[in-house]
């Protein structure tokens, strides 16, 4: 047997439990092969509560352990890092559970800020910066710790209850759509839901980063004055919030 | 060709998110303190901002799960970039990883699975390893690991397999104490011929851990205590190998950082009087 059809053979045997693969590697102990197949599901289990704590707590721990096996048989890991092993749990969630978004947008919201925790550090703006800015030509750098999706259910608010250990409200859908974003302020992850104005405009800086140009969009939204008021407000908030890292002109 | 790294005489401790604030905020009485390698190759926030502060205190050796040596498909390039912006960046003691296997196919395992000692392995881990120190730029360490199947096309002892390994590619060894006594009660193996066996100028680091036994198989768990027998098969490794960097491993079960201290004590009394001794015979 070369090397490669043994490691064929086990891969078999860890994902497919193939009892032809473990009786072509000859082991002398049928049991180790067991511990072998049962360290690589506990594992990836354990992988996924890690990754997914309130959900965890949300679900109820047997239907978050068939959904982790779902997952796991459907999904067998590729990436280097045991940490991307979740990144897909949200689509294992959705085939599962398609009529339950809170669980998908819950899904989301933990591993946005798992992403959010490890992404590449940014610097912040200095109000020394600012005072220095063309705001004609300045353009915006968002962090790169940011994510954000739509959302329709309370999902925000089951999390910061199930993260706080306080009383959970109802699931519920909100009165009108709206977004969540996850990012990193300092080593703090954060986690908000904003109105879809904002969403709008943050949206719009992936395609245009230039201040000016979040102005006109605003104007042409909200007219003259009202607009470029929105325009600072938003803009003093994300620097303050460290989700603008950084202005340049 | 690259030749092992100098030899580092001390006793530390794996470092784990439950002891952060103790290793930041204490002085911790360890040596050095090992990391997992792969909970810091990451682009950025906590984890690299708490491990430079703990470099400014401790040596620091960086202790890899996920270099899959043995694999057929080769190394991950994308991985040994990462590796080398990590260690560049905290100039570690020592980079190790393990004598195993992960990936195949594009598929990852994430465990430490256990190769054939056969001829086509040695020839394929030494052409990785020599890929591996050339991109890192420095030697790395590689750990014997605890296995739980032996494969009837093995060619060799684990043991030679280490040393014809260590020789042909300059690299050193970590050898992991309680992984040979687990592996050795698993396949009836002699756990003294396999101490006997390894080159003993090649060990740079000793790593002692705990185990599980279930159904006659002893299974690496490092969520227990250092047991009896695998103490006083380190106190013989210290006798042959003179000195050699030690350290406590626990991934699970973590308990409060005196209680690894106390471990850690006890391998300090038993590894330097195992050294006198052996000076003195």
């Amino acid at each position: 047997m070369t090397l490669a059809e043994l490691q064929r053979d086990f891969r078999d045997w860890l994902t497919t439990a193939s009892a032809d693969a473990s009786q072509r590697l000859g082991p002398r102990s049928s049991f180790g092969m067991t511990v072998y197949q049962n360290n690589y599901r506990a594992q990836l289990v354990s992988v996924l509560e890690a990754s997914y704590p309130q959900l965890h707590a949300w679900l109820g721990s047997e239907l978050f352990l068939d959904a982790a096996i779902s997952h796991i048989d459907r999904h067998p890991p590729h990436a280097w890092t045991l940490d991307a092993y979740g990144a897909d749990f949200e689509a294992t969630l959705r085939a599962m559970l398609p009529h339950n978004p809170d669980v998908h947008e819950l899904a989301w919201i933990e591993w946005s800020l798992s992403e959010s925790f490890v992404a590449p550090d940014a610097a912040g703006v200095s109000p020394e910066q600012l005072a220095q800015i063309d705001w004609d030509t300045a353009r915006l750098q968002l962090s790169p710790s940011l994510r954000h999706r739509p959302a329709i259910t309370n999902a925000a608010a089951l999390w910061s209850a199930l993260q706080q250990d306080v009383e959970v409200p109802e699931s519920e859908m909100l009165d009108a759509p709206r977004a969540l974003i996850t990012w990193r302020q300092g080593y703090t992850c954060r986690l908000k839901q904003i109105d879809t104005d904002e969403y709008a405009a943050l949206q719009s800086l992936h395609h245009d980063n230039r201040f000016a140009s979040l102005c006109d969009e605003l104007v042409a939204r909200l007219g003259e004055d009202t607009g470029v008021t929105r325009a600072g407000e938003l803009l003093a908030s994300w620097i303050g919030a460290g989700v603008v890292t950084g202005v340049n002109d | 060709m690259f030749t092992p790294p100098p030899t580092f005489s001390g006793f530390g401790l794996g470092l784990r998110k439950e002891h952060y604030r103790d290793f930041l905020e204490t002085d911790v009485p360890v040596d050095f303190v090992e990391v997992i390698s792969e909970n810091f190759m990451v682009d950025g926030g906590q984890p690299r901002h708490i491990l430079r502060r703990v470099r400014e205190r401790h040596p620091v050796a960086l202790h890899g799960v996920s270099m899959s040596i043995g694999s057929v498909d080769g190394l991950d390039r994308d991985y040994l970039r990462r590796l080398r912006t990590l260690a560049d960046d905290i100039e570690p003691l020592f980079v190790s990883d393990h004598l195993s296997w992960s990936r195949f196919g594009g598929f990852n395992s994430h465990d430490l699975l256990p190769l054939p000692y056969t001829r086509e392995a040695l020839d394929l881990v030494c052409r990785h390893i020599d890929i591996a120190q050339g991109a890192l730029d420095r030697a790395m360490l590689f750990e014997n690991p605890s296995s739980y199947v032996a494969f009837a096309d093995s060619e060799m002892t684990e043991w030679e397999f280490l040393a014809a390994m260590s020789r042909r590619t300059g690299c050193g060894l970590l050898l992991d104490v309680n992984n040979v006594y687990v592996s050795a009660r698993n396949h009836g193996l002699d756990a003294h011929a396999f101490l006997r066996g390894i080159p003993a100028d090649r060990v740079r680091q000793i790593h002692l851990a705990g185990h599980t036994e279930v159904t006659d198989l002893l299974i690496d768990t490092h969520d227990q205590p250092v047991c009896d027998d695998v103490w006083s098969l380190y106190a013989e490794a210290m006798s042959l190998l003179g000195p050699v960097a030690t350290m406590i491993e626990r991934d699970d079960a973590i308990p409060p950082l005196a209680e690894l201290l106390d471990e850690l004590a006890m391998a300090r009394t038993i590894g330097q009087r195992a050294q006198h001794v052996a000076e003195a015979a």
